[in-house]
């Protein structure tokens, strides 16, 4: 035995609440798509250690689908983060709220 | 032995977690998001899962992390680019709501029996991987791909410089 699963768990719940803060209460657009990331890493961490506790590779899988997942997001979240800039001269969240009423 | 590692690592991710959600400068924030994914990686190797540990290194801190910086490098922000900092009225609610769930995870843990189940690594042997990922996972496997694809096909879409979209407007 490594540790109790709970622990293994109350990590993952840490980093994914940082990263959740993080988007939160930045504003600059590329330090909210890095508490995105940290988010995505307690993910990694909760299957990874699931994948232990039953003993099965279903988790490692889903880990490694997670990290397919997060890549298209980067890629995409990036290129909009760059049309933004060239948009408004701004990485600004704020500097976008046409949409609100 | 193994238990020791487990929670200096854990340590580790966490404090150079908060480092990088703590940071102004965009640089100093990724750079501390690469130490805790290494952090991440060992743990993902404790636990019995080296193949994951070793993409975490390649593809996240590798690839993705790279492609934060060149955007970053691309744009020359100045540190004080970002706006003041938000004020206690902004932050005390998401304080206060992180709080209180990592406070209910915490007791979870410590209140459930299951959690106090141990966690022994698991290796999968890599055939045994590789075979639950293309014959179970299959399908999983072709709709990631579709996903890469449609990414890097919207990525340049939306990054194409502006005028050249113009013109393909007024054409249409």
């Amino acid at each position: 035995m490594i540790v109790p699963f709970g622990h293994v768990l109350v990590v993952a719940t840490a980093m994914f609440v940082t990263g959740l803060a993080a988007v939160l209460l930045r504003r600059n657009l590329i330090l909210i798509l890095i508490g995105v990331e940290v988010m995505l890493g307690g993910v990694g961490l909760a299957l990874v250690g699931a994948s232990a506790l039953w003993q099965r590779a279903d988790g490692q899988v889903l880990a490694v689908l997670l990290m397919a997942l997060s890549a298209a997001e980067v890629a995409i979240s990036l290129a909009m983060v760059v049309y933004m800039k060239r948009r408004k001269d701004s990485l600004d969240a704020d500097a976008f709220r046409e949409l609100r009423g | 032995m193994q238990a020791a590692i487990f929670y200096v690592l854990s340590a580790t991710a966490l404090i150079a977690t908060l480092l990088c959600v703590t940071r102004r400068q965009a640089v100093h924030a990724i750079v501390y998001l690469i130490h805790a994914l290494f952090s991440l990686a060992l743990l993902f190797y404790l636990l019995g899962a080296p193949l994951v540990a070793a993409w975490e290194v390649i593809i996240y801190a590798g690839a993705i992390m790279v492609l934060f910086l060149f955007i970053v490098m691309m744009f020359e922000l100045d540190p004080a680019h970002e706006a003041a900092r938000p004020g206690p009225a902004r932050r005390w609610p998401v304080v206060a709501l992180s709080v209180a769930i990592l406070a209910c995870s915490v007791a979870l843990a410590l209140a459930d029996p299951a959690g106090a189940r141990g966690v022994e690594a698991y290796h999968a042997s890599p055939r045994a991987f590789g075979r639950l990922m293309f014959d179970e996972y299959a399908l999983a496997v072709e709709v990631a791909s579709f996903l890469l694809l449609f990414a890097a096909v919207g990525a340049y879409t939306v990054g194409r410089s502006d005028h050249r979209v113009e013109g393909g407007e007024g054409q249409a």
